[in-house]
């Protein structure tokens, strides 16, 4: 069976109703007008690349610097999200036991530096990220544990054999994470991507300067036809208060990630009807994440203390005031077809709207583990919205006589401590690219299950939890499924959900093309977006 | 014949008489004294909490009930400048002190032992001077990290003090040099008296008037240096309270809506710079002899 992706799915409409548009520019862009090519975008980026290697990180500072480099075998169509496309994947056939995909490759997709993309170069790709050689990592490596094989009998075909069912495997082979390498550069070199550029991505890779800029150049040999439309882009390094001044001042075109409410009224009033702006929930949530081997955090008692403590509910409703953060969620993305109510989410400890009865549950659950005097430090990044997330924290766990220690650190820093368990706790964020429950509970999985499961614990409870749902084919068993991961995963705590953000992009509306989704991690490979002329 | 008894001379009062020759340096002083008095005394005179979050208050222009506003989490700006107060004071006391005892020390070292020694820390100086303070202190805090001490953060200390070492030292050496040159260190060398004991018992305090003015000078520069390194997000961490942090963060983006997030804890940084610069200026007229007249 070829499963055609046309016309606008039920997924995309489930999507939809958090997307808000808006400015004086969304006329003109909506209408049919014929996109121009030419120019240089300019976009800001708020973080250097730990990597350029897509498969062995999770930030966006690689994904907004290396997407427009590289393709991938699926993607979400452009302007329709969540919907499916084929990407360098021309068709595919999915076999009805749901145990075998096979992809036709588009003939003639080119790499920059002029080979041909084949079947092996898909094979060498995603043996890389199911089973990373020595020396390489791979963030995506739970999502493909039910890929048995990879065969590859033609040059044009490649087939993935499964050996159970996995319900979220279509948006694996979408997700922009899972970008093509070439075969024989990896088999040089498997590292070969974390320190070079080399796709078949809209874009060539010209430069990069550590702490300024980034610069990509159109490849003229891309397999879309006439696309993409930019002559290039330039990405520059910059903070986020810089970035208002930089969009404001007509100095960058656009930043892809988000702006504060106050931020984006501050660029809107600068450009006025050269703002567009756009909003929509995100699929980005902040958690806390006690490190399970460090002691007191070893103890449930300790760590569902901690997590009583925070008032989300008042949390949410102020600091969307002040921040990107706002709406109360569990694990997946509130609003999302497989999120829990709130009256679910009142169940759980930590979300429950009476704080007097929180905070006397927490203090007797450290005075029974004999923590009254607790004392931590806690682990953030340097940015917003990660230290209003810590002050708020901070001043919650203070009303419960918890004293605690902000240590902000940079990136490298953070990720470093993270990976090295050098934490006591720490305020941890976790984006996906879609809602698929398999995407977003990996988060909450055992350590050696999962490299994104930053609380160093094993629970083979929520494992089996994981699994189950990971090979249910039936929606509602599958949603009640996830609702006793969620359940299991609050009880106990290993990293629980702080809140959830609300992504507002603002940009030049001479950029266009460019399509607005929950997750700041797609579309951002821009063959569609070009430049329209300056007004006079 | 009568015996007569001669009237002991009256002594000065030395406070009184700095305040008479030096009325600007007197009123630094005051403006030192009060904020040293706030510092100690937070909990009693400040009216808030300074990391109580309060919802409610967000953004609340200065009032009756908050005279200075709040900042985006509503706490209290007036109660956060004062408790503020102890974090530029702490740090900027024991920096300049550190900073300045160490270069004074090796600043009469150098000028006592000469040749090649003075030539051997005289260069490590030139060297050190050729960083520009900021970025030094920038380096070491970014090397070192943090180091809680009783609360005070250490390596931020230590990241304000290297950079006085150089400066300190090169002015206390000038001073020493003359000492050196005194017929009484000469005799103490006469007398078998260790390098140590002539150093500490006869040329430090000699050079205590030039020594003092940098310390007071060098305050100034060191609450100066933490306010930058905490609002680079390199020195104090958000909740504690800290004048360069309340300019950070938030501040610049809410300073369009609330202003007073951004003026008061810059005029606290101002007026302490300011009083620690007039009386460390006062002193040095007060104490050197040369502008006495």
């Amino acid at each position: 069976m070829v499963e055609e992706f046309s016309g606008v799915s039920r997924r995309t409409l489930l999507a939809l109703p958090g997307l808000t548009f808006s400015g004086a520019a969304l006329a003109q862009s909506t209408a049919a007008e014929a996109p121009q090519r030419g120019g240089i975008l300019t976009y800001a980026v708020a973080a250097e690349p730990p990597t350029y290697d897509l498969h062995q990180t999770g930030t966006f500072a690689v994904m907004h610097r290396s997407a427009p480099h590289y393709s991938t075998l699926l993607c979400y169509e452009p302007g329709n999200y969540p919907n499916i496309i084929g990407d360098v994947a021309e068709s595919w056939t999915e076999a009805p036991d749901k145990l075998t995909y096979t992809f036709r490759l588009r003939p003639n997709v080119r790499f920059h530096d002029g080979t041909i993309l084949t079947s092996e170069d898909i094979r060498a790709s995603y043996a890389r990220m199911i089973a990373p050689p020595p020396g390489v990592t791979s963030n995506r490596q739970p999502a493909f544990s039910q890929i048995a094989a990879i065969e590859t009998p033609d040059p044009l075909t490649a087939v993935f054999k499964m050996k159970k069912v996995d319900a979220s495997i279509m948006d694996t082979f979408a997700s922009p994470w899972n970008s093509i390498y070439s075969a024989a550069r990896l088999q040089q070199d498997a590292n070969f991507p974390a320190r070079n550029i080399m796709g078949t991505g809209p874009f060539r890779f010209v430069e990069h300067v550590a702490g300024s800029h980034w610069v990509g150049q159109r490849f003229d040999g891309y397999f879309r036809e006439g696309k993409p439309y930019l002559d290039g882009f330039r990405a520059i390094t910059m903070s986020p208060s810089a970035m208002v001044n930089a969009l404001s001042g007509r100095q960058i075109l656009a930043e892809f990630r988000g702006f504060t409410p106050n931020e984006r009224d501050r660029i809107t009033r600068a450009l006025g009807r050269d703002a567009q702006t756009y909003d929509s929930s995100w699929m980005l949530h902040l958690l806390i994440s006690y490190n399970n081997e460090k002691p007191p955090f070893n103890d449930v008692r300790v760590r569902r203390a901690v997590s009583l403590a925070i008032d989300r509910w008042g949390g949410s409703t102020n600091l969307a005031r002040i921040s990107q953060l706002g709406p109360v969620g569990g694990m997946v993305r509130p609003g999302s077809e497989w999120s829990a109510t709130p009256q679910e989410m009142e169940r759980w400890p930590g979300y429950g709207r009476d704080m007097a009865a929180n905070r006397a549950e927490a203090r007797r659950l450290l005075r029974e583990a004999g923590q009254e005097n607790l004392s931590f430090t806690l682990m953030n990044r340097n940015i917003q919205p990660y230290v209003t997330a810590g002050v708020f924290v901070i001043d919650q766990w203070r009303q419960i006589g918890i004293r605690v220690e902000h240590q902000q650190v940079e990136l490298a820093a953070w990720y470093a401590n993270q990976g090295s368990g050098g934490f006591e706790v720490m305020i941890d964020s976790f984006t996906q690219f879609s809602d698929d429950p398999t995407n977003v509970l990996v988060k909450y999985i055992s350590m050696d299950r999962a490299e994104v499961a930053t609380a160093r614990a094993t629970d083979r409870e929520l494992d089996r939890l994981f699994d189950a749902q990971a090979e249910e084919r039936d929606k509602t068993r599958r949603k009640q499924l996830v609702r006793e991961f969620e359940t299991r995963a609050m009880e106990q705590a290993h990293l629980v959900p702080l809140l959830w953000w609300q992504r507002i992009v603002v940009m030049n509306a001479r950029v266009r093309g460019w399509s607005m989704s929950p997750t700041h991690m797609i579309y951002q490979d821009l063959p569609d977006v070009w430049l329209a002329p300056e007004r006079s | 014949m009568s015996a007569t008894t001669l009237a002991r001379p009256r002594q000065p009062n030395p406070v009184l008489g700095f305040i008479r020759a030096q009325p600007l340096g007197a009123a630094g002083l005051l403006v030192i004294l009060i904020m040293a008095t706030a510092a100690i005394l937070a909990e009693k005179i400040a009216p808030y909490d300074p990391e109580a979050i309060d919802f409610i208050a967000m953004l609340t222009a200065p009032s009756m009930e908050h005279p200075f506003g709040t900042d985006a989490f509503g706490r209290d700006i007036l109660t956060r400048i004062i408790y503020g107060a102890r974090t530029a004071l702490t740090i900027g006391f024991l920096s300049s002190f550190i900073g300045c005892t160490a270069g004074g020390l090796l600043g009469i070292a150098s000028a006592y032992f000469g040749g090649r020694a003075d030539m051997i820390i005289q260069r490590f100086v030139d060297i050190v001077l050729s960083f520009p303070i900021v970025v030094l202190a920038l380096v070491v805090v970014a090397v070192l990290g943090k180091a809680a001490v009783l609360g005070v953060d250490m390596n931020l200390v230590a990241a304000i003090a290297i950079p006085i070492v150089p400066r300190s030292c090169r002015v206390v050496r000038a001073a020493a040099l003359s000492v050196r040159a005194m017929p009484y260190i000469d005799a103490a060398r006469a007398g078998g008296y260790s390098s140590l004991h002539i150093i500490l018992r006869h040329m430090a305090p000699n050079v205590l008037a030039p020594y003092l003015i940098l310390l007071t000078a060098y305050i100034a520069q060191a609450i100066l240096l933490e306010a930058s390194l905490s609002f680079l997000g390199l020195g104090v961490s958000e909740p504690k309270p800290a004048w360069g942090l309340m300019l950070a963060g938030d501040s610049s983006n809410f300073y369009q809506e609330a202003p007073w997030m951004i003026l008061f804890p810059g005029l606290a940084i101002s007026l302490a710079v300011f009083a620690f610069n007039l009386f460390g200026d006062s002193l040095r007229d007060w104490l050197d002899p040369k502008f006495r007249a």
